[in-house]
């Protein structure tokens, strides 16, 4: 009987009016909804549930610090064996997903649900420079660092001064990803982008402009995961888990040991590579979380997409984009479909629809392997899946 | 007039960097077997299973290993200083430090750039130690 850890159900939450939840929606109840969504797409209910993954800002200080237990009260869940709030910063549902495969592989649990919702836009709850200069933050915080764009932005600027990128190569992202979210209708922002439009606007912190940036959103969404053999009877073609990694190391931008490279990714990416037996050669989608421009184009580097410093001419003439030879973020990103705050579930959501081709009009052919990274707090840790329409 | 923007929260590990400051010295950590320097209390020294850490003055001189130009305030007390920048400067010493790098020309920062530390006096018992470009 096999163990083999699938997905079998993704469900994001709608929103409307430019990423706002729908009225009367509770940061609970996006969670509930999306959770009950994505149950329903694999013929489950919350009954079968018995372990539940989350990670989120809610509920904080307060409740929110134990948000594990606060959903297993209020989704109704009966006594679930298995329990994950790890927080590693934005990454931490493909964590989540990682730590999950394993606990279905050894029989802790059977049906894992990872949850995630934020009413960050209608709350207007992202407090920017509100965060205190604590530990390693007592220096940048003081000096008037905006983060977390500004730690992005200086990776950016070394990044450039390294391997000589240029504003260019970070717009061609930017331009990439919303030619996806404008065939992704639930996007935010799906109006054409150019170039020059990603150059002509304003600059936030050099060399980082406007839309260079994640959106800020509301949202949230659901993964449930089983056992292959769970799988045989659901409804869902089951998406295998080949591999998955995670790692992290600072906090403050000063103490990332390369601020040209996203070694976090790096050593999450060899991990979920050597479970999964798979070279990046094979993957034939990348969801990766686009906190920045930069996160992406670092991303691609470490994650062996393409070498560290040829990621300036990777992504050159939409090759990212749609009609590209490597699609990367389909579903528009956290640049133009949504960014709730802490976006890693989406690449897995994401990531799953296209290896169940339910992606409609932006669905990649012939999409069999995909990898998903998120990327925490500033460049600070990583977490990645391997996932395929194919087992081993 | 009362000082508006965040403080640090200093703590027992950050003390002498802060308690330096306030006497116009540039604090920085050092590991005793390998030589290097950092900054911020480890159990660790980086790169090392030292505990052996103390605590040295650096000189004060360094290049700038990468900055942002701040066009957006961190907040309503940056408001009226943008754009502003904010390096990551590594000293001679070979510790990196965030800070800010008070310039009249914002544009024409570089990395590589060299930068020289001096002592701002914020209020009665804050000093933070910042970065002017090199004379």
């Amino acid at each position: 009987m096999s163990r083999s850890p699938v997905i079998v159900g993704a469900a994001d939450a709608p929103t409307h009016e430019r990423g706002r939840a729908l009225p009367g929606a509770t940061v609970l109840s996006i969670q509930r909804n999306a959770a009950d969504e994505a149950l329903a797409q694999a013929g489950l209910t919350m009954r079968d549930v018995d372990g539940l993954a989350v990670a989120g800002m809610w509920g904080m200080p307060g409740p929110g610090a134990m948000q594990p237990v606060l959903l297993t009260e209020y989704l109704g869940l009966e006594w679930p064996r298995y329990l994950d709030g790890t927080n590693i910063g934005g990454a931490a549902f493909v964590l989540h997903a990682g730590r999950a495969a394993e606990a279905i592989r050894s029989g802790q649990a059977d049906v894992v649900l990872i949850v995630y919702g934020s009413l960050q836009k209608s709350q207007a709850a992202r407090a920017l420079g509100g965060r205190p200069a604590m530990f390693s933050n007592q220096w940048d915080i003081p000096a008037g660092l905006p983060l977390p764009v500004g730690a992005y932005a200086m990776a950016a600027q070394r990044h450039a001064h390294v391997f000589g990128s240029t504003r260019e190569t970070l717009a061609e992202i930017a331009v990439a990803t919303r030619a996806w979210a404008a065939l992704n209708p639930a996007a935010a922002f799906r109006e054409p982008l150019t170039v020059d439009d990603v150059l002509g606007a304003r600059t936030i912190a050099s060399p980082l402009g406007r839309y260079d940036c994640c959106l800020v959103t509301d949202g949230g969404g659901a993964v449930v995961m089983t056992t292959e053999e769970r799988a045989r009877d659901l409804r869902t073609p089951p998406v295998h888990v080949l591999g998955h990694g995670a790692s992290a190391s600072h906090t403050s931008i000063a103490h990332m040991p390369d601020m040209a490279k996203l070694e976090a990714a790096e050593q999450s990416s060899r991990l979920a590579y050597a479970m999964a037996g798979r070279r990046p050669a094979e993957i034939d989608l990348a969801m990766l979380y686009d906190s920045f421009t930069i996160t992406v184009l670092m991303t691609l580097e470490a994650l062996g997409i393409c070498g560290y410093g040829e990621g300036r001419e990777f992504v050159r003439g939409g090759r990212t984009g749609p009609g590209g030879s490597f699609p990367v973020n389909t579903n528009g990103g956290g640049l133009s479909y949504c960014h709730p705050g802490m976006y890693g579930l989406f690449t897995i959501i994401e990531a799953s629809r296209q290896l169940w081709g339910l992606a409609g009009e932006r669905q990649v052919d012939g999409v069999r392997t995909a990898i998903c990274h998120g990327t925490g707090g500033v460049l600070s840790s990583g977490a990645t899946l391997i996932l395929s329409t194919e087992k081993g | 007039m009362t000082y508006d923007k965040p403080v640090p929260a200093i703590d027992a590990e950050s003390e002498p960097y802060w308690s330096g400051a306030r006497e116009g010295r540039l604090m920085i950590q050092r590991c005793g077997r390998t030589g290097r320097c950092f900054l911020y209390s480890r159990r660790l020294a980086p790169g090392a299973d030292g505990t052996d850490i103390q605590w040295i003055e650096a000189k004060g001189t360094g290049t700038v290993y990468s900055f942002t130009v701040c066009h957006a305030p961190a907040g309503p007390a940056f408001r009226s200083e943008t754009p502003y920048v904010v390096a990551c400067v590594e000293l001679d010493e070979g510790a990196r430090i965030v800070s800010n790098l008070v310039t009249d020309d914002p544009e024409a920062v570089r990395i590589g750039q060299r930068v020289e530390a001096f002592f701002d006096r914020v209020s009665e018992d804050l000093t933070i130690p910042k970065f002017r470009p090199a004379r």
